[in-house]
């Protein structure tokens, strides 16, 4: 057995290095394979060899002028979006621009920097996304070092209807001004709907940095588009998305479940829209019709009402059905529905802002209006409203099974309150006003940072209870159909075995098969005391990180606000108590998980 | 050579008998199988082993399609079946039924049973441990009440004649023991007993591949029939002189389960095999049991019930073989007669001067409804009752043993809750039903959903022929097993498929003759039609009191079953 292990020691690398390493230089373009090139002959020749970061490759000519580096920190995607949307227009003015995801950004290079772009979302409460969590920290850690050089600019994207609306953007500008860094612009705390503030931040950013990156033209730096995202791009998009069809929408709960689950099938068929397990979809959806006629009663408007959107017209009855938010509630719409009405007790309401959070926070835009009745011009209305936005949904399916479909999984919220029953703006739509065979605009918002891993044979943990479980049922179809021979694990959670387990025959069939190696479940109300997925994750505990030691990735989809936050402490327990670690330690242990990208989160 | 395994039947062994061999004495992977959170039901032979424990596995039929449609299993759940024998319960153990339906069973009913014994429909798998410890603290258990074991023994809930029925009783108690299984199976799946090597244990009656099919056992007070001794297999009849029981004849071979479409199968009446005196009782059992045990079928399972050995075998040779392992000899039979197989309702006042009140409960379901709080009224009767309460073999409850002083306590409380309705008709009274539709997994048709109605519409046809008063024994059983003994009533509805029954005329009252089919595969309306125009015919053309089963057979409407083995389907 040891007679040929001469020759191996002598060879470059074992096949699956090889591997590995083929498919990681197969993305370069040829400069980024020369500048890796150097790369490795730097680790290998010595140890004092740092790394050369990607922002200085270029010719000598090209590096005569000054970078503009873009840092963006995504959960979902969306600041990734505008971080390369904006490198566009950076380009287009001839300065020398990079994008780099934060997860992917070595922090100590901060003092090299000359100029930067901070795009970075919130999440939950006030909490920063996952790849930017560690510059995140790092920026606030004595290790920070003073950036008297550094000119920066801060987009922040957020969603007014939380609390702590933009938090982490305002945060980077702190930490940054803290550091001695010059900010170039007031930041931009971006709401849900930010395509048109962030096109005239574009314009006045550039403006102001047209005399800090002399335009130097080179096509060399042109070459650094990595042109292979271009390519991958479907030709639909948030702001062109495909008309799909619902071939199915059923509720999955059964019939005494505290909670309504739907599954649904949405058929992609002619668009050629390609995903990927962990992506996203984003679906357009139009308001409920009743919700709306009692807003026109409350506002003393008219249906035919002609208004302006964008400087398109529209009645104001489409514009209420498909142009305007109506089923989330945020502070912008009650101060210019007050300022036009001058509603008295409204004005009252706004001076305690606990007590107006908490109002909007169970109200729905009809509910306000309901409650403060005003009559209002129809195009004061329109204008107090923010436009619609699609939501997104954790993709449940993989198009190694299902083609040309596309399958979600979810929660239908209806509820009764001020005598008439309330839905969900999306969730409505999807599972009671939708028929089957209609028509819905959807498109893939890609998710980068929820993949199952790249070799099939890596072991995987999946946190997904309740809708959570949507991603997972794309990932296990997606290694089913792949025949990957990594062990699969399932925590899942939910109130009752016999009402709430979501694709319950599926996950069976999954075992027999042996497809999926373990599940673990939680039924919440099963029992007197409240069993959830991160007291499994304990119970486990052992065999988790053992897990882990043979290289699993751990996935967490689900509840940001809670669930995800409960499983992370979780682990960070049973990594410290069956590593043997202290709680610093453990803390290590899982931050490196993350860098690793082998920690993934997919929470809302 | 001894003569065990003269008449054993030759050929490839039902798969039922290579479940049994290999359970290890009844534990099968039951055990693995309650830790599976992942499945409500039992996998493989555990399915058919939890039965010899004395729970189905059961789902909600009428939601299966719909939760197979959201990807969900079936709604799993078990029906357990009490080990009661006689029927007998105390109201301390009472109330703990009471509340373990309330606090974890899907339906939250007591089921009272034609096995005289209660049942517990819909328990959830998590449940199930705490669901047999519970019954044991109170002293009940449910070992062998399914499966291919001695039954609960029943015995004629008489509380008229108290020093014979207790005496009967005390057999009939006996008698369960006696057969029951000895393995310790129950104990360390059910209550974390110790476990056993069962390769340590034996069986020493039952024997380690159990029997071939189940086997019913009742002991029988006369002039009373109603446990329905021919829809058993081996039958004490109590014989009592100067009121003391004295000895039993020995009745075997009753059934009344058959295939539809199968003409090898068909309910049967039991033989009677004489005399016996008390002391012989066990031996008996236990003779009668091993006898079936070593010659009944176990190669095709349709044909495996004592009654088709009989059959096969002779009841002569039956009966010597069963005198050769007893060592007892048959006595000629003592007279005695049946005349009746209905409960006595109301008061009655027992010869050792205690009252007993015997409730009416439709369908033996014992639940709350809107203003009749039936399951309620019970458990407060429970509270403060100091006899003992009766499940009879018709699926009513009697509150036996109350003092006069307690009478009118007792009674109010049962007026309050609706257990005492004067409203009541006889023929309600003599009308019975199975469980069936929506947990039964073998029904076909309903049954217990829709006995109420449809005797809703014959009280309406006595009515209109001016019968109003009268009755026909009239059963609905769900599928060709029987439990509901349609196979001993004057009107006998078969369960064929949803909403169609194959319909039998002409069993006679106290349940000593059989009824053929009329009609197959017909619509309750079109039966409601047939008895419309019979019941008219009978109120014209009868003798005085005849009953409706006697006057179909006279009136040559239907032809008598004489000899079921031969011409039941004539």
């Amino acid at each position: 057995m040891t007679s040929n292990n001469g020759n191996n020691n002598f060879s470059a690398l074992t096949e699956q290095q090889l591997q590995l390493l083929s498919s990681a230089a197969s993305s370069l373009n040829s400069n980024q394979l020369i500048w890796a090139s150097g790369f490795l002959a730097g680790l290998a020749g010595a140890a004092n060899a740092l790394p050369i970061p990607p922002s200085s490759l270029t010719t000598e000519q090209a590096s005569l002028q000054p970078t503009l580096t873009i840092l963006y920190g995504s959960q979902t995607g969306n600041s990734k979006g505008v971080a390369n949307s904006y490198k566009a227009s950076a380009l287009e003015q001839g300065f020398k621009a990079n994008v780099v995801s934060m997860s992917d950004y070595k922090p100590r290079q901060l003092k090299n920097e000359t100029h930067l772009v901070v795009i970075v979302s919130t999440h939950g409460e006030g909490d920063a996304p996952d790849d930017a969590v560690e510059l995140y920290e790092f920026l606030a850690s004595k290790k920070a070092p003073k950036l008297p050089n550094l000119k920066f600019a801060v987009v922040g994207l957020g969603d007014t209807s939380y609390e702590f609306f933009c938090q982490t953007g305002k945060d980077f500008e702190t930490r940054l001004l803290a550091l001695g860094a010059t900010a170039l612009a007031e930041r931009l705390d971006c709401d849900v709907d930010y395509e048109s503030v962030i096109a005239d931040w574009t314009v006045s950013l550039n403006a102001k940095l047209k005399d800090e990156l002399k335009p130097v033209v080179t096509e060399q730096v042109m070459n650094l588009t990595p042109a292979a995202n271009a390519v991958a791009e479907s030709l639909y998009n948030k702001k062109n998305p495909f008309a799909a069809s619902l071939s199915e929408s059923l509720k999955i709960t059964a019939r005494d479940s505290v909670k309504d689950i739907r599954h649904i099938e949405v058929s992609l068929e002619g668009s050629g829209i390609v995903y990927k397990p962990g992506d996203a979809l984003g679906v357009w959806f139009s308001n409920d019709e009743a919700m709306v006629q009692r807003i026109l009663a409350a506002t003393s408007t008219n249906a035919e009402d002609k208004v302006l959107i964008a400087e398109t017209e529209f009645t104001l009855l489409d514009a209420l059905l498909d142009k305007l938010e109506l089923t989330l509630s945020y502070p912008g719409f009650v101060k210019k529905y007050q300022a036009q009405t001058a509603h008295q007790e409204l004005a009252k309401l706004m001076e305690d802002k606990v007590a107006l959070r908490e109002y909007l926070s169970v109200s729905q835009i009809v509910d306000i209006t309901e409650k403060f009745p005003a009559k209002i011009a129809a195009q004061d209305l329109v204008d107090a409203l923010r436009p619609i936005t699609p939501r997104l949904y954790s993709i449940a399916s993989s198009q190694a099974e299902v083609e040309d479909e596309v399958h979600l999984t979810v929660a239908h919220i209806e509820y009764e309150a001020n005598g008439f029953t309330h839905q969900g703006g999306a969730s409505g739509f999807l599972s009671t006003r939708l028929q089957e065979g209609d028509k819905l605009n959807v498109y893939v918002e890609n998710n980068d940072n929820f993949r199952l891993p790249p070799d099939p044979n890596t072991p995987i943990i999946m946190i997904g209870p309740g809708t959570g479980i949507a991603p997972f049922r794309a990932f296990m179809q997606e290694r089913d159909a792949t025949e990957a021979q990594g062990k699969n694990w399932l925590f899942f959670g939910n109130p009752n075995f016999t009402q709430d387990f979501l694709y319950q025959t599926e996950w069976q069939g999954y075992l027999k098969s042996g497809l999926l190696s373990k599940i673990s479940l939680a039924f919440s109300r099963d029992q007197a005391s409240k069993i959830y997925v991160q007291d499994r994750l304990k119970e486990h505990g052992k065999e988790v990180f053992e897990w882990l030691e043979q290289g699993a990735h751990f996935y967490i989809c689900g509840d940001a606000l809670r669930m995800a936050k409960d499983v992370e402490n979780a682990l960070l327990a049973l990594v410290a108590e069956h590593g043997n670690k202290t709680t610093a330690e453990a803390k290590e242990y899982v931050t490196n998980l993350r860098k690793s990208k082998r920690y993934q989160k997919d929470v809302y | 050579m001894s003569d065990d395994n003269k008449f054993k039947v030759e050929g490839k062994l039902a798969d039922n008998e290579r479940m049994k061999g290999k359970s290890h004495l009844l534990r099968g992977t039951i055990a693995e199988d309650l830790k599976d959170d992942v499945t409500g039901g039992f996998t493989a032979d555990n399915f058919q082993l939890i039965r010899f424990h004395g729970m189905y596995q059961q789902d909600d039929r009428d939601i299966r399609a719909e939760r197979t449609k959201q990807k969900l299993e079936p709604l799993h759940n078990v029906m357990l079946r009490a080990r009661l024998p006689g029927g007998v319960i105390q109201p301390h153990q009472w109330l703990v039924i009471d509340k373990f339906a309330a606090d974890y069973t899907m339906y939250g009913s007591i089921r009272l049973t034609t096995r005289q014994t209660f049942q517990f429909h819909g328990v959830l798998k998590p449940n199930m441990k705490l669901m047999h410890q519970t019954l044991h603290k109170a002293g009940i258990d449910s070992i062998a009440t399914a499966g291919d074991v001695n039954r609960n023994v029943l015995c004629t809930s008489n509380p008229i004649e108290s020093k014979v029925h207790k005496q009967a009783w005390d057999w009939a108690t006996k008698i369960s023991e006696h057969l029951l299984p000895k393995t310790n199976a129950y104990a360390e799946i059910w209550l974390d007993g110790e476990k056993v090597d069962s390769t340590q244990e034996d069986e020493p009656i039952l024997g380690k591949n159990y029997l071939p099919r189940k086997f019913k056992t009742t002991v029988v007070i006369p002039p009373q029939n109603d446990v329905d001794v021919h829809a058993n297999d081996l039958n004490f009849v109590a014989i009592a002189e100067n009121g003391e029981l004295i000895g039993f004849n020995v009745l075997v071979g009753g059934g009344l389960a058959m295939t539809h479409g199968d003409h090898s199968t068909f309910p049967r009446k039991a033989d009677d095999f004489g005399f016996i005196e008390l002391d012989k009782t066990l031996d008996i059992a236990a003779a009668v049991l091993s006898t079936q045990r070593d010659w009944g079928n176990r190669v095709n399972r349709k044909n495996a019930k004592t009654k088709y050995t009989l059959e096969r075998v002779g009841v002569e040779n039956f009966k010597a073989e069963v005198e050769k392992r007893a060592g007892v000899k048959f006595a000629a039979s003592r007279a005695y007669e049946f005349t009746s197989r209905g409960d006595r309702f109301g008061w009655v006042e027992g010869i050792d001067g205690k009252h007993h009140l015997t409730l009416f409960i439709e369908n033996g379901r014992i639940l709350d409804y809107p203003g009749k709080t039936l399951k309620t009224g019970c458990a407060e009767i429970a509270k403060i009752h100091q006899g003992d309460f009766r499940m009879t073999a018709n699926q009513n409850l009697i509150v036996a043993g109350v003092a006069l002083e307690q009478k009118a306590r007792i009674e109010a409380l049962a007026i309050k809750h609706g257990l005492m309705e004067a409203s009541v008709s006889n023929q309600r009274k003599d009308s019975m039903a199975c469980v069936s539709l929506p947990t039964c997994p073998l029904a076909m048709a309903e049954a217990e959903r829709y006995l109420p109605e449809a005797v809703t519409e014959i009280e309406g046809l006595l009515a209109k022929h001016g019968m109003q008063d009268e009755s026909i024994i009239y059963r609905v059983t769900g599928c060709p097993n029987g439990c509901g003994r349609a196979m001993l009533a004057e009107v006998g509805l078969v369960g064929k498929g949803p909403g169609k029954y194959n319909f039998h005329l002409g069993g006679d009252r106290q349940g000593t003759r059989i009824p053929r089919m009329f009609k197959e595969n017909i619509t309750d309306t079109e039966i409601m039609a047939h008895l419309d125009e019979l019941i008219g015919r009978w109120s014209k053309e009868r003798t005085a009191s005849e009953s409706f089963g006697d006057y179909v057979i006279r009136a040559g409407i239907i032809a008598p079953v004489v000899d079921s083995a031969r011409d039941f389907y004539d």
